[in-house]
């Protein structure tokens, strides 16, 4: 395959064809945020957290989904994208009801993480106040709209690693919301087989193994990333 | 039409309480209120959520005593689950309750009561504060505050509120006492036991010359309420309720905590934001009842450890019956001081207290759970409905400071009709007043404004309803 030569951040770099701008600064040791990425299913440019700033094209480009191209000057930082970022957390802060004091994620949420390090400190938006319930029909797992960002992650791996398809989003703009099956509780999922990958990819407190604690909820990604090592390269490696 | 004094403490942080006094025509004091700001809202909040948050949730109830309710709460999880916890999680649970008994009410004596009794009450309020403890009495300042410090110790060796939000959980609690652990709660309590020794004999000091306050400090008859063990001893986080009288019967015994509802019926009074519970055989407001150090030592028969039993010995002589004067609340707070230490010197050497088995796991069993634990200010209901799924439906919080609310009213009242006169707001009035409510450790901001004085403002409003006075403090 082809290598293309890029500069990130000013590096030159060479990544293969076909890659994305993301995975050549990962490569590159280059850290861009992102939210509703996760190594080892594909992506779809959701969050708009990995915004970057490509010479020449006016738009901001997500880094998930933009292959790699001759030639290419990526900028990873700027004012502009510092400010883009923060007004996407803020919005999804504001969409839902977070509450990290009492939350089963508090210290192992993505969200809250990328909230600290993007500097956070209040949302200028006013908060919707949804009133989202929580599903805690299936014996082993619960569902909590209100922290849910609708990354799709667990749409993803439910579809792509398990294969069974169980969850999906349904609704549109504020109203969309991620359903089991035909829209029917969880518990009473045909489909579901209790793998639990959906929890293992969540990136919020919005999926919980039932019963969690505040704070409790530290998820396993290592254990995705097995999977599909596996299955893609015949190869039983734990990742570290 | 009677006339009606307002006192009215603005607190810093959760809104603010106010008291008002009610006199009759002749301009006698006839009745006082006590209004605290309490979190209905809170409850109406919770529904919705799943059971196994509550303890996170409920400790956020008030800063003040985050770890009573995070117990409460833990336990009325077990009840929903119908689980029996292992041995070493109630134990652990336990030791943390007695960590909290021994911090609050260090607190409650060192910092904010004996200023007033100590340096005396007329003392300027800038100097009547634990600094000023600490200039008459530098040692007895400090012993007080690392007093304090060991039971804060406790609560974070088995807490570590950093990694552990939420320690005591349904089924259980989340981490182990390691041995390091154990080794620096032992090390403190050689010094912990001496404070508390210095502190015992400087109240029973205090008592010779403070006979007026313990005749109009909330000296009447009431109920008492507090959790007993099956053999009568002081209990704190298991056991059954008992209500005895002021006569030192027992009216109500070995209630299941989970059938409290048919004993305590709980008023709600358009004058005040607090739920006003009773003893439901009596009606309101004869059911009248206290809670907390006083009411637990009246209830019970022993401490179960023998230097408290010793002190418990002469507490039960300062009563016919029942110790019914509310400024014994002191007393009572400090003999309950030495039994949690006794108690967690006991814990010290339980070869389970290291067990890490201490996690409980089931589903929803019960659709309706109580937690009861006796709190440092008195018992504490937690009354959780679920649906099958575990999300709450109804959460019913009965609190010391609800409880013991009439009672706080009777005693500002009693010490009011001994200085209101005439129209005159007495600068002693507030300052005894302030100290009747103290009495209770009520858990408001106000009451733990350690550093200086309740804030207060005190209306004196006439027949017709008019102010005829008005004074504002701090
Ligand atoms: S999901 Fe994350 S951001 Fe949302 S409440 Fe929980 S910890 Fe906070
Ligand atoms: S439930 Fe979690 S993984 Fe699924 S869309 Fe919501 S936040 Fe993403
Ligand atoms: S990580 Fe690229 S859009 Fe979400």
């Amino acid at each position: 395959m082809a290598a293309k030569t890029l500069s990130i951040d000013g590096k030159p770099i060479t990544a293969e064809e076909g890659a994305t701008v993301l995975q050549a600064a990962q490569e590159a040791g280059i850290k861009i945020p992102t939210l509703c990425h996760l190594d080892g299913i594909y992506d779809v440019g959701a969050c708009r957290l990995c915004l970057v700033e490509v010479a020449g094209v006016p738009k901001l480009l997500p880094a998930c989904t933009t292959k790699v191209a001759e030639g290419m000057e990526v900028k990873t930082t700027s004012e502009r994208l510092r400010k883009y970022r923060r007004m996407t957390l803020e919005l999804l802060f504001a969409e839902r009801n977070h509450v990290c004091s009492s939350c089963v994620a508090n210290g192992h949420c993505e969200l809250q993480t990328l909230g600290y390090s993007l500097g956070m400190d209040h949302v200028r938006y006013d908060y919707l106040f949804p009133k989202w319930a929580v599903d805690t029909t299936h014996r082993l797992f619960g569902m909590d709209h209100n922290r849910c960002i609708l990354c799709t992650r667990c749409v993803r791996v439910c579809w792509h690693i398990e294969g069974a398809g169980t969850k999906n989003v349904s609704g549109r703009g504020t109203k969309s919301h991620i359903i089991t099956d035909l829209n029917q509780p969880w518990g009473e999922s045909d489909s579901c087989t209790q793998c639990g990958k959906c929890v293992q990819a969540c990136p919020t407190g919005a999926l919980f193994h039932k019963g969690s604690t505040v704070g409790e909820m530290e998820r396993d990604r290592g254990k995705l990333e097995f999977i599909v090592t596996a299955r893609e390269k015949q190869q039983w490696i734990a990742a570290d | 039409m009677s006339k009606r004094i307002v006192i009215d403490p603005v607190t810093r942080i959760e809104g603010h309480a106010k008291i008002s006094i009610f006199l009759d025509d002749a301009g006698n004091v006839s009745d006082a209120e006590f209004h605290v700001v309490e979190f209905r809202g809170f409850e109406k909040f919770c529904e919705g959520r799943p059971f196994s948050e509550m303890p996170g949730i409920t400790q956020r109830i008030c800063g003040i005593c985050p770890v009573s309710h995070t117990l409460a709460s833990a336990k009325a999880g077990d009840a929903l689950m119908a689980v029996n916890i292992p041995p070493a999680a109630d134990k652990l649970r336990r030791l943390m309750n007695l960590g909290q008994m021994v911090q609050s009410h260090a607190l409650s004596f060192f910092h904010l009561s004996a200023p007033d009794f100590l340096l005396g009450w007329d003392t300027p309020p800038a100097q009547r504060n634990v600094f000023g403890i600490i200039a008459a009495n530098k040692e007895l300042a400090r012993a007080g505050i690392r007093l304090r410090q060991f039971g804060q110790e406790i609560i974070e060796i088995l807490g570590d509120r950093k990694i552990h939000p939420s320690w005591a959980v349904p089924g259980g609690v989340r981490s182990p006492l390691t041995v390091e652990g154990r080794e620096r709660i032992r090390l403190w309590l050689p010094e912990a036991f001496a404070t508390t020794d210095v502190a015992l004999d400087l109240f029973k000091k205090t008592l010779e010359t403070h006979q007026r306050e313990v005749q109009i400090f909330g000296n009447f008859p009431s109920l008492f309420l507090g959790l007993v063990a099956e053999d009568g001893t002081w209990e704190h986080h298991g056991g059954k309720l008992r209500f005895t009288d002021s006569s030192g019967s027992i009216i109500a015994d070995q209630v299941d905590p989970q059938k409290y509802f048919e004993v305590i019926g709980e008023s709600v009074q358009t004058s005040s934001y607090l739920k006003s519970p009773y003893y439901l055989p009596l009606g309101f407001p004869a059911g009248i009842y206290r809670v907390g150090p006083l009411a637990r030592l009246n209830v019970c028969k022993r401490m179960g450890v023998p230097k408290a039993d010793a002190e418990l010995k002469s507490f039960k002589k300062l009563g016919r019956g029942a110790v019914t004067s509310s400024f014994l609340y002191h007393y009572a707070r400090l003999i309950e001081i030495l039994a949690s230490l006794e108690y967690i010197e006991r814990y010290m050497d339980d070869p389970e207290i290291l067990s890490d088995y201490l996690r409980a796991d089931a589903g929803i069993n019960n659709l309706r759970g109580v937690g009861v634990s006796e709190a440092p200010r008195g018992t504490l209901f937690h009354d959780y409905t679920v649906d099958r799924n575990g999300l709450l439906q109804k959460v019913n919080l009965i609190v010391a400071t609800g409880q013991n609310n009439l009672a706080m009213n009777q005693t500002v009242a009693q010490i009011a009709r001994h200085y209101v006169r005439g129209n005159e707001i007495p600068e002693p009035l507030l300052n005894r007043v302030e100290h009747g409510i103290r009495c209770y450790d009520p858990c408001l901001s106000c009451s733990t404004h350690a550093v200086g004085q309740m804030p207060l403002q005190v209306r004196l409003i006439g027949a017709d309803g008019s102010i005829l006075n008005e004074v504002t403090r701090g």
